[in-house]
C-alpha cells in the first residue's frame, strides 16, 4: 500500500504528542477520548461508499422492472385499446396490419420461431455435448489447449458475422444442390446452430468437469469401458448441467435477431418443409418497427410481439431455474 | 467384445465432432478474412461510404463502433463494478438479494432486440433525443451491466480473505479496505472481463439499430467541438456501428459493390473480435504471471 490510511492516524499523532506532552495523565485522556470518538470522516466515506454500491444494485432491479413495464404496456395496448382478441392474434394464420380489415395473426411468426430454434437445438445439442466430453474425458489436454480457446472465439464473434456467413456460403448453396431459393427454415437452423454452439460448449463441459472423480473410477472398476462410463455414470449425473446448457442456447437462438432475419427469407406463411422460407417474431419486428407510426395499430401489433419475446424469456429463465435445483451439488 | 466395439466407435465420433468444430471456425475465419482481406486498405477504413456508388468506405462506421464503446464503457464500468461489490461484499442473504441475482439472470438472457426497443421506448422517445450514440450506449449499458456485474462479484470473491482480513485488522473501514486492497487485487480479472465485454459490445446490432441508428451525418474530421452535428464527437448525433452497417448494407444496399463492402466491414469486425479476445488471453496470462510467478 502506498498511500497511508486514516487508520494510522491515531498512533502518529501519539507519537508526535510524545515529545510535547510532559503530562502523562493528560495523554492518556487524549489517547482515550481519541479511540472512543467514532473518526466522522470515515464513517461518512463509508456509509457513501456502501450506498453507492447499493444504488448500482438497486438500479439493476430497477432496470428489469422498467423493461417489463414499458413493453408489457406497450404491448398490451393492442388488445385493451385496438380491439384485437388475444386468441385470434396468437392462433390467426392471416398478417395484414395495413390491411382492410386489418389481420392480426402472429402465428406464422411464433411457429417460425419456435422450429429455427428447435432445429438449431436439434444440431448443436450432439455436438455441443460431444464436444463438451471430448474436452473433459478423452483428450483434455488438446481440448484444455486448443478447443477450448476454439470455442471462446467463437463465442466472441458478432451474431451479424454469422449471418452475413449465411447469406453469403449457405443460401447459395442450398439454391444450388435444391431448386428453391435458398433462404429457409434450413438456412436459418444453421446458422443459429453455429451461433448457440459455442454456449452449449461451454455449459456443458462445466457440468461434466463437475461430476466427481469417484464416480467415474468406479465404474472403471467394475470393468465398464470409456465410452459406458461416459454414457451411464458421467451423462447421467451431468444430465441437469446439460439440459441447462441445451436451454440456454435455445433462449439464445429464440431472441437472435439479425443473423436469422439475413438468411430465412422473411414470408409470412406458414413453412411447409425445411426448405421453406418462414418468419419469427424478432424478423418481423426487425424489419417493420422501423417504417411504423407510433401509437397505429400495427406498431401496436409489433411491441406485442416484442412482449411475447420478453414472455418467452421469462419462461426460460423459469425452466433454468427449476433445472439448477436439480443439480449435482459438488463441493 | 461388442462393448469394446462401442468404445472404439464412440471415441472415433468424438474426436470427429471436435475436429468439426475447429473445422468449421478456421473455415469460417479463413473465408470471411480472404473474401474481404482485399478490402483491408487504407483508403476503405477511412473514407465515408457512398449511396449509390461503388467505392465507398467504411470510415465513419469504424470510428462510430470505437466511439460508442468507450462511451458504453464509460456508463456500464462504474455501475457494473459499484453493483459487483455491492454483490460481493455488502448484500445480505436475505429475499432482496435474491430478487436481484433473479434480475441479473433474466437481464442477462433478455433478447438484444428487445432491449434495444427498451432503449428506442425510454432512451429515444421519452428523452427526446431521437436516435443518438448516447442512446445506443445506454441500451448497451443495459445489455452489459449483468457480465460485469458477474465478472466483478466473481474476480472480487476470489480474492483471499486473508488480505482482507489483514487489512481490517490494521483498523481500516470497510470501504477503504474494499477501495485499496480488494479492487486492485481483483483488478486482473475484472479488466478481462471489460475486454471480453467490450468485444461484445463491437459486435453488438440488433439493440442499435433504433437506439444509435441506421444513418451516420457527414462527419468531419477536423471538428473535435462537442455540439456541432458534424462533428464526430458530438455524442447526440446518430451513428450507424459497423455492425449495423453490414447488415444494412445486406438488406437495403444500393450500391454496387455492397458486397463488397460487407465483406470488407466483416473482416475488419472479425479482426477487431479477434485482438479482443487475444489481448484479454494475453493480458490476462501476463497479470497472472507477474502476479504468481507461475505459469497458468
Amino acid at each position: 500500500m502506498s498511500r497511508r490510511s486514516e487508520g494510522t492516524t491515531v498512533i502518529k499523532s501519539n507519537i508526535i504528542s510524545d515529545h510535547h506532552t510532559p503530562n502523562k495523565g493528560e495523554r492518556t485522556d487524549y489517547l482515550a477520548k481519541k479511540l472512543l470518538t467514532r473518526n466522522k470522516r470515515q464513517y461518512v466515506q463509508n456509509l457513501t461508499g456502501k450506498t453507492i454500491a447499493m444504488i448500482c444494485a438497486g438500479l439493476l432491479v430497477a432496470v428489469v422492472v422498467s423493461i417489463t413495464y414499458f413493453i408489457a404496456s406497450k404491448g398490451l395496448t393492442t388488445f385493451f385499446f385496438d380491439g384485437v382478441q388475444i386468441k385470434e392474434f396468437l392462433t390467426g394464420l392471416k398478417w395484414d396490419p395495413e390491411g382492410e380489415p386489418a389481420a392480426f395473426g402472429v402465428l406464422p411468426f411464433i411457429t417460425g420461431s419456435f422450429l429455427v430454434t428447435m432445429l438449431a437445438a436439434l444440431i448443436a445439442a450432439p455436438l455441443g455435448i460431444g464436444a463438451a466430453i471430448f474436452m473433459t474425458e478423452i483428450y483434455p489436454r488438446f481440448g484444455k489447449k486448443v478447443l477450448k480457446p476454439v470455442i471462446e472465439l467463437l463465442v466472441g464473434i458478432p451474431s451479424v458475422v454469422y449471418g452475413y456467413v449465411g447469406l453469403t456460403l449457405l443460401v447459395p448453396f442450398i439454391r444450388g444442390h435444391f431448386d428453391v431459393l435458398g433462404f429457409s427454415l434450413l438456412a436459418g437452423g444453421l446458422v443459429l446452430a453455429l451461433m448457440i454452439l459455442p454456449t452449449i460448449t461451454s455449459v456443458a463441459t462445466d457440468a461434466i468437469e463437475a461430476v466427481p472423480q469417484d464416480l467415474r473410477n468406479a465404474s472403471l472398476a467394475l470393468g465398464a469401458t470409456r465410452w459406458q462410463t461416459i454414457w451411464n455414470v458421467v451423462l447421467h449425473s451431468a444430465l441437469p448441467g446439460c439440459l441447462t446448457a441445451i436451454v440456454l442456447g435455445m433462449a439464445r437462438a429464440f431472441g437472435e435477431a439479425l443473423a436469422v432475419q439475413m438468411v430465412i427469407g422473411n414470408t409470412t406463411k406458414l413453412p411447409g418443409g425445411l426448405l421453406d422460407p418462414i418468419s419469427t417474431l424478432t424478423s418481423g419486428i426487425t424489419l417493420n418497427m422501423g417504417n411504423t407510426i407510433q401509437g397505429t395499430p400495427y406498431n401496436n401489433a409489433l411491441w406485442s410481439m416484442a412482449l411475447l419475446l420478453l414472455l418467452m424469456s421469462f419462461v426460460f429463465n423459469l425452466i433454468l431455474r427449476i433445472l439448477s435445483r436439480k443439480k449435482l451439488v459438488n463441493k | 467384445m461388442r462393448a469394446k466395439i462401442l468404445d472404439r466407435t464412440a471415441t472415433v465420433v468424438l474426436t470427429l465432432i471436435a475436429f468439426l468444430i475447429i473445422m468449421a471456425l478456421v473455415g469460417m475465419l479463413g473465408f470471411i478474412l480472404s473474401q474481404g482481406g482485399h478490402k483491408l486498405t487504407v483508403d476503405f477504413l477511412t473514407s465515408p461510404p457512398s449511396i449509390t456508388q461503388a467505392g465507398g468506405g467504411i470510415g465513419p462506421q469504424l470510428f462510430n463502433s470505437f466511439y460508442l464503446l468507450v462511451l458504453t464503457m464509460l456508463f456500464a464500468l462504474p455501475l457494473g463494478i459499484g453493483a459487483g461489490i455491492y454483490m460481493a461484499e455488502y448484500a445480505p442473504e436475505n429475499k432482496f438479494t435474491q430478487f436481484i441475482r433473479t434480475s441479473i439472470e433474466v437481464l442477462s438472457s433478455l433478447p438484444s432486440i428487445v432491449v434495444g426497443l427498451f432503449g428506442l421506448l425510454v432512451f429515444v422517445t421519452m428523452t427526446g433525443w431521437g436516435y443518438t450514440l448516447v442512446s445506443g450506449a445506454l441500451a448497451l449499458t443495459v445489455f452489459n451491466l449483468p457480465l460485469l456485474v458477474r465478472i466483478t462479484e466473481d474476480a472480487l470473491r476470489n480474492v483471499p480473505q486473508s488480505q482482507k482480513e489483514a487489512s481490517l485488522a490494521l483498523g481500516i473501514t470497510k470501504w477503504k479496505t474494499i477501495v485499496s486492497v480488494i479492487l486492485p487485487a481483483a483488478l486482473p480479472g475484472i479488466i478481462t472481463g471489460a475486454i471480453l465485454a467490450s468485444g461484445r459490445v463491437f459486435g453488438e446490432a440488433a439493440a442499435l439499430l433504433f437506439t444509435a441508428g441506421m444513418s451516420s451525418p457527414d462527419l468531419n474530421f477536423t471538428d473535435f467541438t462537442l455540439n456541432s452535428s458534424t462533428s464526430p464527437l458530438n455524442p447526440f448525433r446518430p451513428a450507424e456501428t459497423l455492425a449495423v452497417h453490414i447488415w444494412k448494407v445486406n438488406s437495403e444496399g444500393l450500391t454496387p459493390d455492397a458486397r463488397d463492402v460487407a465483406d470488407g466491414a466483416a473482416a475488419v469486425l472479425i479482426l477487431a473480435v479477434l485482438l479482443f479476445n487475444v489481448s484479454a488471453r494475453w493480458f490476462g496470462n501476463w497479470l497472472y504471471k507477474k502476479m504468481t510467478s507461475g505459469r497458468s
